[in-house]
């Protein structure tokens, strides 16, 4: 049971009248494993904000950070519980929540593991530190002369002498954390490491687990957002009278160019949204789709920055043996969730309390103040699992359009966005365009190398929140201009050694588009161009394009990889295929990519083994093997599951998707016209996971798709001699390519 | 509104319906259930499925009124946590989830289709799945998890 009376509410709370909405806490929490707890005082500072432990010894972690669906809630569960000696199963993990977790910044950028569990970590220590200093002061023992086994404290020469935690805990901890408290040597890890299985799963197969989609309040009224798939259109007027008919049918509330239906069903909200006439004022035209990258290109820079600057390429360029150019196009795409994001909220008492599976909780405190005009202590945000999201999708468009409707009503609302609202008006990732040129000697070695990324510019900032553009600001005439689409400059720089070299980012000032960051942003598009371009060179110069990668690098665990890779796909050097596979209408091709992801943390490289169909342009991707070295692996099982995920859904990526619009309007508005990998079009993912004993641990969900791009067009041109450069590689895209390959040819 | 009766997961649930209300809005609005999720209500992606008579079927494009007298099964109908069906267990021991939205749909499909296909090929068990959306890219793991049920 998920929904509760009234009654039972207020019966559940005994802090008084201001804590109703908060009082659902306690039954919540019961059902859901998430749900509403009593508020605590929080601060990044405090070690009781991190985690408490009751007499019992059960540890509850609060964490800043979500699981959205990668695993890692079970990830920082061992982490914490490694660290505290304590079993895997006596840690209770909180997430996300405003009232009683610390803000960890947004889940995202690669930074759960090692910077939200970093974290966690250190609180651990200075918890296991300050208990054995308590039991040390009992028994008046050195800490030196103590040891802890499943959460007991012991003299080394006295083990029946027993401490447990709870008997320790006391009133908390009371202390600061202390960034110096040493952690644990990885070499006493006993939870860590292990592929423990992910606590969600058993009842996720079962149809117990409370999604955000499943959450219910008593009176909760149904919503549905009404919004054309056009963007800036304005709300001239809109009727009603027949929806009047529509059994359930409450009203509608409207601010601005927000407009929502209430209904006391769902399947009247539906209605309602699908039968209301509304009348809308278009906004002005997009650039034209057929042109966006020449477009994208001629927008208004806000500025230029240098990544890489090393000897002096224009007095190479052009001078060498070979001198070759290339531009890459990654287009706009679009998360896609599988389910439409989803928000309760409710207003009660001046406060408001909003249940989303938002990455960015703790951000959309502040986004929501701004929109409503409450302050900021007067919001809370409570996490739920939504469906994927890889990185911001509609969720907290949700939750906004969820909370301008509660507060409105003073009832608590379900606001369920539809499938095109999902599909059509969720934040894209923004295009970009990447002009490259190189010059080699006549050995092959690569003496420049210049290349300019056009980028949106970005406004996120480590640890700050987003000012985002969510629909239910403009809509209600908040201005939010910016893009707020994470570090995509990152991985422009060249991995590779090079004596005079150049990388610019080119900076363009708006997105056209609403933008946001899309599953490793930046870094697939820059990877792309990189990876493609450095197999061009490879080929000019007649090298194995994986050993001319190795020849010009020296990073052992960058090698590494790259060999693990080649190993697992018996790669041996030959001449490329299409060079002998001509009178075959299916050509089979192999291509690799490598990647240091960010250039400064998890080291990644792929093989990728394709077929195409010369009769028809289909691509088919029969193998990826992913060889992956992310530091300390935490739960290898949990790396894996995110290799094969980020490896299937690039594959669809690079093969299908791009959103389309004419005119103002998103023609991109359900799986029909945004169409993604199906079952029978999945590739074989081969992980090899390299562990790194005693190293940081590093992100696993964005890494691997970095290399699949690169690594599917360099086997298309290792199958067929083309060279693909626009991404997505479509049957017409493919053919078209090969005509004029074969044309070029004649 | 019309009083219906459905047979859902061998329980017989006395609901008042819109004439036209979808099965799906039904399950989960009406009778509690967290099984089948709300996906498209276009019949695209499959997260909705439920069995009718053993058939995978989408709730969100079937009428509740044209399945009175038929036998509906849910997620929730297979096994629960603590007694999950074989295929169940079969996606546990896989790992075969990431977010899990579309897992009771996968798990409906692929239920309905070994029902009757006791020896599939690969290709067939693709074929079968096909019609079935997953965003995270656990398609490997959920064919795993199938095979992983055949062979035991």
């Amino acid at each position: 049971m998920n929904t509760f009376t009234r009654r039972e509410f207020l019966k559940a709370g005994s802090t008084g009248v201001l804590m109703v909405s908060f009082s659902l806490s306690v039954e919540a929490a019961t059902s859901s494993g998430y749900g509403l707890r009593e508020p605590r005082t929080v601060s990044r500072e405090a070690l009781d904000s991190w985690l408490s432990i009751d007499q019992n010894g059960k540890v509850t972690i609060y964490c800043g950070k979500v699981d959205l669906g990668t695993g890692v809630k079970t990830a920082l569960a061992q982490m914490a519980a490694d660290e505290l000696y304590v079993p895997f199963n006596s840690i209770e993990m909180v997430m996300g929540d405003t009232a009683t977790t610390p803000d960890q910044w947004i889940t995202g950028g690669a930074l759960s593991i090692s910077q939200g569990g970093g974290e966690l970590r250190q609180a651990a220590a200075n918890a296991r530190q300050a208990l054995l200093e308590r039991a040390s002061q009992k028994w008046q023992i050195p800490v030196s002369d103590l040891m802890i086994k499943d959460g007991v404290i012991f003299p080394i020469r006295n083990p029946a002498q027993k401490a447990s935690y709870g008997s320790l805990i006391g009133e908390g901890f009371n202390v600061k954390v202390d960034t110096k408290v040493p952690l644990k040597k990885y070499t006493e890890y006993r939870v860590v490491g292990k592929s423990i299985p992910r606590v969600d799963i058993p009842d996720k197969v079962t149809g117990e687990y409370v999604f955000m989609h499943d959450f219910k309040l008593p009176g909760m009224l149904h919503a549905r957002v009404v919004r054309p798939d056009s963007i800036g259109a304005k709300l001239e007027s809109y009727d009603d009278a027949s929806l009047k008919n529509i059994k359930g049918y409450v009203q509608v509330v409207r601010k601005g160019d927000y407009l929502a239906v209430i209904s006391t069903t769902e399947w009247g909200a539906v209605k309602a949204s699908r039968d209301i006439k509304v009348s809308w004022k278009k906004g002005p035209d997009l650039p034209k789709k057929e042109t966006i990258f020449k477009e994208w290109k001629e927008m208004p820079l806000a500025k230029e920055e240098i990544t890489q600057n090393v000897g002096n390429v224009d007095s190479v360029l052009g001078s060498g043996a070979k001198n070759i150019k290339a531009s890459y196009n990654f287009p706009v795409q679009t998360h896609a969730s599988i389910g439409p994001s989803c928000a309760v909220a409710d207003y009660q008492n001046g406060k408001l309390t909003v249940w989303t599976a938002s990455q960015a909780t703790h951000s959309m405190q502040h986004e929501l103040a701004v929109i409503t005009g409450l302050p900021k202590d007067s919001i809370r945000l409570i996490y739920l699992d939504g469906s994927g999201c890889y990185g911001r999708n509609g969720h907290e468009d949700a939750a906004a359009d969820a909370a301008l409707a509660a507060i409105a009503l003073g009832k608590p609302v379900r606001m369920q966005w539809m499938r095109h609202d999902e599909t059509a008006l969720a934040p894209k990732s923004p295009p970009r365009v990447m002009d490259f040129e190189a010059s080699l000697d006549s050995k092959g070695n690569i003496i420049g190398w210049k290349s300019d990324f056009y980028i949106a510019l970005n406004h996120i900032a480590f640890m700050k929140p987003l000012d985002f553009p969510l629909l239910a600001a403009t809509d209600t005439g908040v201005p939010r201009p910016g893009n707020w689409v994470g570090f995509l400059f990152q991985n422009s720089g060249a991995p590779y050694a090079v004596p005079n070299i150049s990388v610019n980012t080119k900076h363009v000032a708006q997105t056209f588009l609403r933008s946001s960051h899309l599953r490793s942003p930046g870094r697939i598009e820059n990877s792309f161009g990189n990876e493609s371009f450095i197999d061009e060179l490879a080929v000019a110069s007649n090298t194995d394009p994986a050993e001319y990668r190795i020849k010009n690098l020296t990073d052992p665990r960058a090698i590494g990889v790259i060999r693990a890779a080649m190993k697992s796909a018996n790669w041996q050097s030959r001449e490329p295929a299409f060079k002998s596979n001509q009178g075959d209408s299916i050509a089979k091709g192999r291509g690799i990519a490598y990647v240091r992801y960010n250039n400064s943390i998890t080291y990644v490289a792929t093989v990728a083994d394709i077929e195409v169909n010369r009769n028809t342009g289909k691509i088919l991707v029969k193998n990826l093997h992913v060889a992956h070295d992310c530091g300390q692996i935490i739960n290898p099982d949990g790396v894996q599951n995110q290799i094969q995920g980020g490896a299937i859904q690039t594959v669809s990526r690079v093969l299908m998707e791009e959103v389309k619009w004419k005119g103002s309007d998103i023609e991109s508005v359900d799986w029909a016209s945004y169409p993604i990998i199906r079952f029978n079009e999945v590739p074989k993912v081969h992980t090899v996971l390299i562990d790194q004993p005693g190293t940081p641990s590093w992100g696993a969900g964005e890494q691997t798709p970095t290399t699949i791009p690169a690594a599917i067009a360099n086997a298309i041109f290792d199958a067929t001699g083309v060279r693909m450069r626009t991404i997505p590689f479509t049957p017409e895209s493919v053919k078209q390519a090969m005509r004029e390959q074969a044309k070029a040819n004649a | 509104m019309t009083q219906i009766t459905l047979l859902v997961n061998g329980k017989n649930k006395i609901v008042n319906v819109d004439d036209d209300a979808p099965l799906l809005y039904v399950l989960r609005d009406d009778l509690n259930m967290k099984g089948p999720k709300f996906g498209c209500g276009l019949g695209q992606c499959g997260a909705c499925t439920v069995q009718v008579d053993g058939q995978a079927v989408r709730s969100c494009v079937t009428p509740a009124m044209s399945v009175t007298g038929k036998k509906i099964t849910t997620l929730e109908g297979l096994g629960g946590s603590k007694n999950p069906s074989k295929l169940q267990q079969a996606f546990i021991d896989e790992q075969a989830v990431q977010c899990g939205y579309c897992i009771n749909g996968m798990i409906m499909t692929a239920s309905a289709f070994l029902a009757k296909n006791k020896n599939p090929s690969d290709e067939q068990i693709a074929e079968a799945m096909s019609g079935n959306l997953c965003r995270c890219g656990t398609h490997q793991r959920i064919v795993a998890a199938v095979k992983r049920y055949l062979m035991a």
